[in-house]
C-alpha cells in the first residue's frame, strides 16, 4: 500500500487531542481538525489517534472514511465545494464550476498539481434561496456568478487565507418572506424556562400534550410522546437501576439540526436568528424528561454559524439560562454542548446522528430499542429537530391550547417553508398548517408553476394538477422544502439530480439501498444518455419497490420516491427520452472502445463498431 | 404456558428476549439470512430474513418476537423480493462461482440456490477491489466480500481484537484490517481465530487448503441450506 510521505504529525495532533480531552466520543470533531490543518487524514494521524484514544485504529479509519468533508486522500489547499442541488443547477452552478475550474487550470474532482486548489461538487448547502452556493475550506459562499468566481479565482491563486477574504463573498440573509407566530413574535430569552418553572414539568408535558405539537422533521411524531416516553424510561445496567423515572442527568436532549434534505434551509435561519428561541425549547424540554446535557448537532455546512451560536450559549449561561440552578432553580442543571457534522445525509435520521454524536460512523441503529429509552451512551434521549424546539419554547410560554388554534386538527401550529426555485421572492415562509400549494406559490411570485417538491427529495413531487393540496401531515406532510419547477423544465433533470444524491448519500450498511440507489442511478444515466428503453422503466419500478419495503431505514425506503413519482405524474419526461427499442443492453460496446482509440490516437471508422 | 408466535400459519414457542429469528431457527423454520449467525449479535444489514409481521416489513434477525405475531415467512413476494437482493449482493462485488475455493461451500451461492437464482438480472458493476495475501496463513478477496460484517462481528467479540472494520460509505464501502500499511499480514489476525471461520463467501479463506474437499462433494452439493442451517443437514 503506498502512503503519501507525511511530514511529523505528533506536534499539530497533541493539541487537537487535549482539545477534545483525550475523548473518543470526540472522534469525529478531532478528525474534523486535522482535515483543517492539514487538508488531509494522513495515516499517520489515524495512527497516532488510535493509539491516544485507546481505540482500534481500524475505526478511526472507518470514520475518516465515511464523512464527505473528510478525505483519506489530500485535497486542494483550497478546496471549494459547489453546491449540488437541483435549485443550484437550474442557477448555473454546472457552467459555474466549469468556468471556476477554467481559471484555475484544474479538472473537477482532482487536485490542481501544486496541491493549491481542488474543485468539487457537494449535496445541497442549504442556500437554495441564495443560491448558487459553495464552501470554501467548508465556509459558505453564495450568490456565485463570474464576478465573484473571478475574485475567487485572484483568492486562491494569491494564496490568501480564507480568513481574510471579502466578507461579502459570505453574506446570507435570512430572506424571511412571511412571518407567523414563531417568527414573528418575539420571546424574551428565560421567559418559557420561567414559565415552566411555575407551572411544573408535569402541567408543563400536559401542555405539550395538548398542544398536539407534531415533530418539525417531517416524521411528525407527536413530541409530547416522545418526550413522556424518555421520562418513563429506566435504565437497568447489571440489574442495577441507573436511570430512574422522574429525572436524572442520565438523560439526554438532542437538537437535530442536520439540516441536509436538499432544498431546506429553515433550520439555518432558526439558529442564526432564533437561536434563543430553539435552545429555550431544548431547556424546557431538559426539565420535562429531566435530562442534564444538551448536544446540538449541527451540519457541517453551517459552520459559520457555530462561533455566534457558541456566543449566544454563552450569554445564557450568564444569564443563569444555562448551567447549574437555571434561574435559581436548585435541582435544575442542563447545560449544550456544539457537535459539527461532517458532509452526511444520513446523520439527519435520529440514531445515525446519536452515533454520529458518538464518534462513530453515522449509521442507522436497529430498532428497537428506540432513542427514547436507548440513544445517546445507551441512555433516554429525545431527538427533535430545530424548529420542533422552538415551537416548544412557544408553548411552554403561551400554552398548549393557544398553539392547537393554529394549524389543523391533526395539524396544529405553523410551519416553516424553504421556498425556492423558480419563484421570484425564495426564501421562508411562515405559515400556519393546511394553506394550499396555490397559495403559497402565488406568496412567493412563482412563475408558470408545473412541479412543486414537497419535503425535498425524499418526500412528494406533486404536479400542477394537485396545487390545491394542502401542506398538513394529513395531506402534504413536509420537512419544509418546497422547490417549485416551471413548466419549461426538464422534470426528468430534478429526477436525476435526486438519484444522484442518494446513492452518494446512502450508508451503505443495508444491501438494498447500498446496491439499489447505485442500481437506480445507473439506469436513470442510462436513459439520460438516450439509451433507455420501457424495460428499464419498469426496472426503475421494480427497484422502488425494493427500496421501499425491504431498506434499513428512511433513506433507503424514500431514494425511489421523485423517481416513482415522476413515472406516475410526468411519464412524458422519461419516455420521451427512450430509445425506439424494447430492450438495449446497457453495456455500450462501441463506448468500451474509447479508451483503445484514445490510447492509439485513432478515430477513424474502422477503430468503430 | 410459553408464549408463541405465527409463522406462515404455525405455531412457534419463543422465550422473553429471542428474535423472530431465533425462534424460528429453535423451531426448524428456515428465514433465508446471510448476515446472522446465532453466535454473535444480530447485524439486520443483509435484509434477505425480512419478513412480513403485521403487515409490516421487518428484519427478522433484530427484531423482538412478541406474543401474537402474525409473520408471513415463506410466500412469493418475500422470497422475490430476497431473490433481487442476493441478485444485487452478486452483481456489486465479482463472484465467478467456479474459480472459487468456496464454491459448493459458500452461503451466498446456496442462498441464490434455495431462491431460484438463474441470472444476475441486473448489470455487473465489475468493481475494482483488493485482493490480500499478505498473510502467511490467510487470503483476503474482498471481491466476495457481502458486508455481512461476520468478521468484524467474531474479531471484535469472540477474538478480542478488531482485525476488521468498515470504512467508505455507500456502494463505496469497504472492509479494512487493523494495521497501519492496511495488509492483513500485519495485523495479529491468526489462522485460529473465529473471525477466519465465520466468511459465509470467499472473501477469507485459509491458505493451503485449496479444493481438498473437490467439488460435487461439498455441503450444498447435497443438502439445501435450509437443511443446512435448521439441522437437517449431515450429523457430525
Amino acid at each position: 500500500m503506498d502512503r503519501p510521505e507525511t511530514p511529523d504529525i505528533a506536534p499539530l495532533l497533541t493539541p487537537i487531542l487535549a482539545h477534545h480531552g483525550h475523548d473518543a466520543s470526540k472522534l469525529l470533531q478531532i478528525l474534523r481538525d486535522v482535515q483543517d490543518a492539514c487538508h488531509i487524514i494522513p495515516a499517520g494521524a489515524i495512527d497516532l489517534i488510535a493509539v491516544h484514544l485507546g481505540v482500534p485504529r481500524v475505526n478511526v479509519e472507518g470514520v475518516a472514511g465515511f464523512y464527505s468533508f473528510l478525505s483519506t486522500r489530500p485535497v486542494g489547499e483550497y478546496q471549494v465545494l459547489f453546491s449540488g442541488n437541483i435549485t443550484d443547477q437550474m442557477l448555473g452552478q454546472d457552467d459555474l464550476m466549469q468556468y471556476l475550474c477554467n481559471k484555475l487550470w484544474v479538472e473537477s474532482g482532482k487536485v490542481s498539481e501544486d496541491g493549491l486548489v481542488s474543485i468539487a461538487g457537494t449535496s445541497c448547502t442549504g442556500m437554495c434561496d441564495q443560491g448558487p452556493a459553495a464552501l470554501v475550506n467548508g465556509w459558505a459562499l453564495t450568490n456565485l456568478d463570474r464576478n465573484r468566481l473571478d475574485l475567487i479565482g485572484e483568492l486562491i491563486r494569491s494564496r490568501k487565507p480564507v480568513a481574510e477574504w471579502p466578507p461579502m463573498l459570505f453574506e446570507t440573509v435570512d430572506n424571511i418572506r412571511r412571518a407567523d407566530v414563531l417568527l414573528g413574535e418575539a420571546l424574551a430569552p428565560g421567559d418559557a424556562i420561567r414559565a415552566v418553572l411555575a407551572r411544573g414539568a408535569r402541567k408543563t408535558l400536559a401542555e405539550m400534550d395538548n398542544s398536539n405539537l407534531r415533530g418539525r422533521g417531517g416524521a411528525g411524531f407527536k413530541t409530547a410522546s416522545k418526550w413522556s416516553f424518555c421520562h418513563a424510561a429506566i435504565v437497568e445496567e447489571e440489574g442495577h437501576v441507573i436511570c430512574d423515572i422522574g429525572g436524572h442527568p442520565e438523560r439526554f436532549i438532542v437538537c437535530n439540526a442536520d439540516e441536509g434534505e436538499p432544498g431546506t434551509f429553515k433550520d439555518r435561519v432558526l439558529l442564526n436568528s432564533y437561536a434563543d428561541l430553539v435552545f429555550e425549547g431544548m431547556t424546557v424540554g431538559a426539565r420535562v424528561v429531566g435530562a442534564g446535557k444538551g448536544f446540538l448537532y449541527l451540519r457541517g455546512e453551517y459552520r459559520y454559524l457555530l462561533g455566534q451560536l457558541e456566543g449566544v450559549l454563552k450569554r445564557r449561561r450568564e444569564a443563569g439560562l444555562l448551567g447549574d440552578n437555571i434561574l435559581g432553580q436548585a435541582d435544575f442543571n442542563f447545560d449544550i454542548e456544539i457537535h459539527l457534522g461532517a458532509g452526511a445525509y444520513i446523520c439527519g435520521e435520529e440514531s445515525a446522528l446519536i452515533e454520529s454524536l458518538e464518534g462513530k460512523r453515522g449509521r442507522p441503529r436497529n430498532r428497537p430499542p428506540f432513542p427514547v429509552t436507548h440513544g445517546y451512551q445507551g441512555r433516554p434521549t429525545v431527538v427533535d429537530n430545530v424548529e420542533t424546539f422552538a415551537c416548544a419554547a412557544k408553548i411552554a410560554a403561551q400554552g398548549g391550547a393557544w398553539f392547537a388554534a393554529l394549524g389543523t386538527a391533526q395539524s396544529t401550529g405553523t410551519k416553516l417553508l424553504s421556498v425556492s426555485g423558480d419563484v421570484s421572492r425564495p426564501g421562508i415562509y411562515e405559515y400556519p398548517f393546511g394553506v394550499t400549494v396555490r397559495q403559497v406559490l402565488a406568496d412567493c411570485g412563482a412563475e408558470d408553476p408545473y412541479a412543486v417538491q414537497i419535503s425535498g427529495p425524499s418526500g412528494t413531487t406533486i404536479s400542477w394538477k394537485e396545487f390545491d393540496r394542502r401542506i398538513a401531515f394529513e395531506d402534504l406532510p413536509t420537512a419544509g422544502a418546497f422547490m417549485v419547477f416551471k413548466r419549461k423544465r426538464d422534470v426528468f433533470d430534478a429526477v436525476r439530480n435526486f438519484t444522484h444524491f442518494f446513492a452518494h448519500e446512502s450508508c451503505g450498511f443495508c444491501t438494498p439501498c447500498r446496491v439499489g440507489t447505485a442500481l437506480q442511478q445507473k439506469i436513470i444515466d442510462k436513459i439520460h444518455s438516450g439509451h433507455g428503453t420501457p424495460s428499464d422503466l419498469e426496472e426503475l419500478k421494480r427497484l422502488g419497490h425494493l427500496l421501499k419495503t425491504m431498506s434499513h431505514c428512511g433513506l433507503g425506503s424514500s431514494a425511489a420516491n421523485p423517481v416513482l413519482d415522476a413515472l406516475a405524474k410526468f411519464p412524458d419526461a422519461f419516455e420521451r427520452k427512450l430509445a425506439g427499442l424494447a430492450f438495449e443492453p446497457a453495456f455500450d460496446l462501441d463506448g468500451a472502445l474509447e479508451t483503445a482509440r484514445k490510447i492509439t490516437g485513432r478515430d477513424d471508422e474502422w477503430a468503430h463498431l | 404456558m410459553s408464549k408463541t408466535i405465527s409463522i406462515d400459519g404455525q405455531s412457534v414457542p419463543f422465550e422473553e428476549g429471542q428474535t423472530i429469528m431465533d425462534a424460528a431457527l429453535a423451531a426448524g423454520v428456515y428465514i433465508p439470512h446471510l448476515c446472522h449467525n446465532p453466535e454473535f449479535t444480530p447485524h439486520g444489514s443483509c435484509k434477505l430474513c425480512t419478513v412480513k409481521v403485521n403487515g409490516r416489513n421487518v428484519a427478522s434477525c433484530t427484531m423482538p418476537a412478541v406474543e401474537g405475531q402474525e409473520v408471513l415467512n415463506d410466500t412469493e413476494e418475500l422470497n422475490a423480493d430476497r431473490l433481487a437482493l442476493t441478485q444485487m449482493l452478486f452483481v456489486e462485488g465479482n463472484h465467478l462461482c467456479p474459480a472459487c475455493e468456496k464454491s459448493g461451500n459458500c452461503q451466498l451461492q446456496a442462498v441464490a440456490y434455495y431462491l431460484g437464482m438463474m441470472s444476475p438480472h441486473y448489470n455487473h458493476f465489475y468493481p475494482q477491489r483488493e485482493v490480500d495475501a499478505s498473510h502467511p496463513d490467510v487470503i483476503l478477496d474482498r471481491n466476495r466480500c457481502i458486508y455481512c460484517e461476520l468478521c468484524v462481528r467474531a474479531s471484535r467479540d469472540a477474538d478480542g481484537k478488531c482485525v476488521f472494520g468498515m470504512s467508505g460509505r455507500g456502494i463505496g464501502s469497504s472492509l479494512v484490517v487493523n494495521s497501519a500499511s492496511g495488509r492483513l499480514g500485519d495485523t495479529n489476525l491468526a489462522v485460529t481465530d473465529k473471525a477466519v471461520q465465520v466468511c459465509p463467501t470467499g472473501a477469507i479463506l485459509i491458505k493451503g487448503k485449496g479444493f481438498t474437499v473437490p467439488i460435487g462433494r461439498r455441503i450444498f452439493d447435497h443438502y439445501t441450506i435450509k437443511q443446512i442451517q435448521t439441522g437437517g443437514g449431515p450429523h457430525e
